[in-house]
């Protein structure tokens, strides 16, 4: 087992990005990775491709070799491999990334995300998020993704008694994050009654509880840490790991308002590293939907079982406060681009930890956390990042 | 959906059919062949087994931005729902207030129209729910002691 170190990133803007196809955002974001690192096409062993939808957006698959070709990394025969898990797509890319390199088999790997939602309508693109579930027995019975979550955050009201005002505390922490994230789909202030005034979605969510469905891309460029150094840029090492599954259907659990895959992913991210969870600085996590980031906090064990709304709503998950959630505005104001997002959550770990957040700056932040889940957490993926 | 996927699904969507384990007695919807809980020694052991059609409310919603092709239902209440016999499944529950649907409630299965294709597509029938008239006692009258008048 080798150590493994982020030496190059890159990002688009999420958002309706109209006038850009998924192979243009593919080759910026790629690009951008790689003079980030410093490193030529000829130093990269792997590409790995995060992508969840193309075939139902675009009515292409095969996306691996897409990206590749665009990217002039055939003419090399780079073996490229897309991988998909829903929404968690992205940060699972980035783990088989992190394993063939740690394994020894590789040394440098790029690791690309990119997604195009706003190429079809929104009640395709909702559809499409919803196969993320059981399509069969979920989302064919009339259940949205939204309506799932709304299941789980009414059971975590009734079991926990979290508010409505508790929910709307999070979207307007995302928003003030993503107001200091110039890459940020949403980069503006909403306020905690904007949210809860919203339009209803799925009782009890609203609108503004509600993460977009974005086009964006991010990208990576990992490399073994021992031969990281003839590279120009300082590293940021990835030094845990952890991943689990569970049922894809919600009535399958027996809590509605768990995900426990988080919890055990989180685990075994931890045991990989030998590091505890007040060691952490700051976390990326998938607010897919506003009570998505207080279940994962949960999990996680940031704060005790139906805790974690009450204290983001005192101010403890904001910048400045016990650990900063989510300072690029998380999928709710960052933007949500499945494929990209998992990445992008590492990115932005990236720039905390090499101290180029600007405003968002979590000062003396030394250790980061990212959480990426797909479908209704039945997969869950986390990493945890340190500065050198 | 193609015709294939949606033929070979007919049962357990029209009729309510799952499957029972023989090992370890259980019940288990949609049909499976294989019960994790038991492992490699369940396959022959499940049995097709027709659910009497009650459940209760474990956990609801109000959908007002419909799903693709119900949008002539919104705003319509999706449930988890546990049958008596112990498996949860996810489902409309219809002929009501939406918003009236609460856990505990008592609900029994209907054979309704799920969606159609196109307007010369196939149409997709399968099980709904509504409010069963007999809920717990508490909420009869007959509970009531009676008064000569």
């Amino acid at each position: 087992m080798r150590d493994v170190s982020v030496i190059g990133i890159g990002i688009t803007r999420f958002g309706e990005l109209w006038d850009r196809s998924l192979r243009e955002l593919g080759l910026e974001t790629g690009l951008a990775a790689i003079s980030d690192a410093g490193i030529t096409s000829k130093d990269i062993d792997a590409l790995y491709i995060g992508n969840m939808a193309a075939g139902s957006t675009l009515q292409q698959e095969h996306v691996s070799a897409l990206i590749a070709d665009y990217c002039g990394l055939t003419s090399q025969n780079i073996p490229a491999t897309r991988v998909e898990a829903a929404s968690a797509s992205g940060g699972l890319a980035i783990r088989q990334a992190y394993m063939a390199i740690s394994g020894g088999f590789i040394d440098v790997a790029v690791v690309g995300g990119a997604e195009k939602m706003t190429d079809v309508s929104d009640s395709e693109s909702s559809y499409t998020v919803s196969m993320g579930s059981d399509e069969q027995w979920e989302a064919q019975t009339g259940a949205t993704f939204a309506s799932l979550h709304a299941m789980i955050a009414q059971s975590h009201m009734d079991e926990f008694g979290t508010t409505r005002e508790q929910l709307s505390a999070i979207s307007e922490k995302n928003h003030y994050h993503a107001s200091m994230n110039p890459m940020a789909q949403f980069p503006f202030k909403i306020s905690g009654e904007a949210v809860s005034n919203s339009g209803i979605v799925s009782s009890p969510l609203r609108m503004l509880d509600c993460a977009p469905n974005s086009d964006g891309a991010a990208a990576v460029v990992l490399c073994a840490t021992e031969k990281a150094k003839k590279f120009k840029k300082k590293g940021i090492r990835l030094i845990g790991s952890g991943q689990a599954s569970d049922t894809l259907s919600l009535h399958h659990r027996e809590h509605l308002n768990r995900l426990p895959a988080i919890g055990i992913a989180a685990k075994r991210a931890f045991k990989s590293c030998g590091k505890k969870v007040t060691d952490i600085d700051l976390i990326e996590v998938h607010d897919n939907f506003t009570i998505s980031e207080v279940i994962a906090l949960e999990e996680i064990g940031i704060f005790k079982r139906g805790k974690a709304a009450e204290m983001s709503l005192k101010g403890e998950t904001r910048l400045g406060g016990k650990i900063a959630v989510n300072t690029s505005g998380g999928l709710k104001a960052r933007g949500h681009a499945p494929g990209a997002t998992g990445i992008a959550q590492i990115i932005e770990v990236v720039k905390q930890l090499r101290g180029e957040a600007g405003d968002r700056q979590v000062k003396g932040a030394k250790i980061g956390m990212t959480e990426n889940h797909g479908g209704t957490a039945a997969t869950a993926v986390v990493h945890i990042l340190e500065v050198e | 959906m193609s015709v294939p996927r949606f033929w070979r699904e007919l049962d357990s969507r029209y009729n309510l059919v799952g499957s029972y384990c023989k090992i370890t007695k259980t019940y288990h919807y949609p049909k499976r062949s294989f019960n994790p809980d038991a492992g490699r020694d369940s396959i022959g052991n499940m049995v097709d087994y027709q659910f009497n059609g009650t459940g209760t409310i474990i956990s609801s919603t109000v959908v007002h931005q419909a799903q693709s092709g119900y949008e002539m239902f919104g705003p319509y209440c999706m449930a988890i729902i546990e049958l008596e016999e112990g498996p949860r499944l996810t489902s409309q529950v219809v002929d009501c207030d939406p918003i009236t649907v609460k856990p505990g409630m008592k609900v029994k299965s209907v054979f309704r129209k799920l969606g159609e294709d196109s307007e010369s597509g196939i149409l997709h029938y399968g099980t709904k729910f509504i409010i069963d008239e007999i809920q717990d006692e508490e909420e009869v009258d007959d509970n009531l002691p009676d008064v000569e008048l």
